[in-house]
């Protein structure tokens, strides 16, 4: 006589051996019961929070729709960045908006990682200024934007800046 | 060295030597830095990109300790190079689909490479075959101070490393190990497994960084978190699990010998059988096949091929790579053509030399 299934009377068409706990567990399933054992797998599956969910839900949460409208429209004034533009492509624009947005970007950073400060490697040479080095960011994208409108004038007192900041 | 040397080489990561390398395939460190006076590579104009590029370059020129590097424009590459890399994993799909300026140089022994203008400026990746995750890190590690004395890097007193995506601050860190899990997937337990490994904040992903549906059943594991813990505390929490990984996979091994030797040896037998005697044959059969066979060497089901070889098979037998080791285009009918026949050489001419020695 055929095995029957665990859970119901239907033949036994799946016989599934666990191996994760202390020692094996014998499964004798149907068709449907075991469909239904490993398809636990999938609705638990997405337990690691991605960048997408996280954001998302962090700005359902405690936001009203003027709330969020005025967040979006925030800009980094480094590289033009808006905080939509972030919430957008899940990507920042430049190494200043972690000091712009800090306050948006706090809970998100926690809610990933657990924690909210770097242990571990720092570099030898730290940089001499930050300041400097996102100034450079700034001159850059001030400078283009002056060609482009052609505001020849200050886009060559930019560039004079900008060569200073280099050497 | 031209991409073509490259092909008919193995490549560190597939060499088949090393702790444990019945199961674990390779160990693997990415560091990802970025530059402190430019906006991330989204941001970047052309100009930008231009610059970063061309400063990146000069410096591995003149550095000593890159001397043996091969450094490739990938904006110039074809697509069927491009492709070749991405098998290799000496770059992402992302940095071979991508637009605009940007490279990777390659070390000769494909140790290591160095990705510029990916999704953050640097992406630095050190190989090993094997577990081996220690010196991976102590080379890295290396190769990062060295970087470092020419470039200075974003870097935050609290939050570290600044990278493009959140997902990475911090260390910009990110270790794999890849495994290769045949039976776990044939005694469906792989799920369950993997279920666990996420509950620990590890992430688990196919051959190619693909989800759940993985290729010859090789699985990486990743640290998830970038932020918080010291490096050597997150090399720690992936290779404290791979034990356990080897173990349950052994163990499953074990209980697919026991309680069905015949199907085992049949369903090897008949995936060597197919792939020797195959006139034509897709890359995703290949694989599933060559996974079988792996497992059937490593029980000693099947004897005379050697580890090294299917290993080399795998990647020989990926679409570019089958391109390149003949040395023309070749469109999918004429690939899988392509592929039986390479196949078929490869594993007949160990049998012919296997009989030649028993006589």
């Amino acid at each position: 006589m055929p095995m029957k299934c665990q859970h119901c009377e239907k033949p036994a068409t799946f016989h599934i051996t666990e191996l994760t706990g202390s020692k094996p567990d014998e499964l004798h399933l149907c068709e449907y019961h075991a469909r239904t054992y490993l398809s636990q797998a999938d609705e638990i599956e997405n337990e690691t929070p991605t960048l997408a969910g996280v954001l998302a839900q962090q700005l359902k949460l405690g936001q009203t729709a003027q709330e969020l409208e005025r967040l979006d429209q925030q800009a980094c004034p480094v590289c033009g960045i808006t905080f939509y533009e972030f919430r957008q492509h899940g990507r920042l624009g430049c190494p200043h908006d972690y000091v712009a947005f800090e306050k948006e970007l706090e809970p998100l950073i926690v809610n990933i990682h657990g924690e909210s400060s770097h242990d571990g490697k720092h570099p030898k040479r730290v940089a001499s200024s930050t300041d400097k080095r996102t100034d450079l960011i700034r001159l850059r994208r001030e400078m283009k934007e002056a060609v482009e409108s052609e505001d020849y004038e200050n886009a060559s007192m930019l560039r004079d800046q900008i060569r200073k900041y280099e050497t | 060295m031209k991409l073509e040397d490259l092909a008919g080489q193995c490549g560190e990561w597939l060499r088949g030597s090393g702790p444990e390398s019945d199961i674990v395939i390779s160990s693997r460190i990415r560091l990802a830095r970025n530059l402190a006076d430019f906006p991330f590579v989204r941001k970047c104009t052309l100009q930008d990109r231009d610059s970063i590029e061309g400063a990146v370059r000069e410096y591995l020129h003149e550095n000593e300790a890159f001397r043996e590097v091969t450094y490739l424009d990938v904006d110039s590459l074809s697509s069927v190079d491009r492709q070749f890399l991405v098998e290799r994993q000496l770059i992402s799909r992302e940095l071979s689909d991508g637009d605009g300026p940007r490279a990777v140089a390659v070390d000769a022994h494909e140790k290591y490479s160095l990705m510029v203008n990916e999704e953050d400026h640097l992406r630095l990746q050190v190989m090993n075959s094997g577990l081996d995750l220690t010196s991976a890190w102590d080379q890295i590690n290396a190769l990062d101070d060295i970087l470092e004395k020419k470039v200075t890097y974003a870097f935050h007193d609290r939050l570290g490393y600044l990278t493009a995506c959140p997902t990475n601050v911090g260390t910009g860190m990110r270790v794999s190990v890849m495994l290769h899990l045949p039976a776990l997937v044939i005694t469906r337990q792989i799920e369950k497994v993997f279920r666990s490994l996420q509950k620990i904040s590890l992430t688990v992903r196919g051959l190619y960084g693909e989800g759940s549906q993985a290729m010859g059943d090789f699985y990486q594991i990743s640290n998830q978190i970038t932020l918080g813990r010291a490096e050597e505390d997150l090399i720690a929490q992936v290779s404290d699990v791979v034990p356990a990984m080897i173990d349950y996979e052994r163990r499953a091994r074990e209980f697919l010998i026991k309680e069905s030797q015949k199907d085992l040896h049949d369903r090897v037998s008949r995936a060597y059988g197919i792939l020797c005697t195959a006139q034509t044959i897709s890359s995703e059969e290949t694989m599933m096949l060559l996974s079988s066979v792996r497992m059937g060497v490593n029980l000693g089901l099947i004897e005379d091929v050697e580890i090294p070889t299917i290993n080399q098979l795998f990647i020989h037998t990926q679409p570019a790579h089958l391109q390149k080791l003949r040395g023309i285009e070749l469109d999918t009918v004429d690939r899988n053509i392509e592929r039986a026949l390479y196949l078929q050489r490869h594993l007949r001419r160990q049998d012919a030399n296997g009989d030649a020695e028993k006589n």
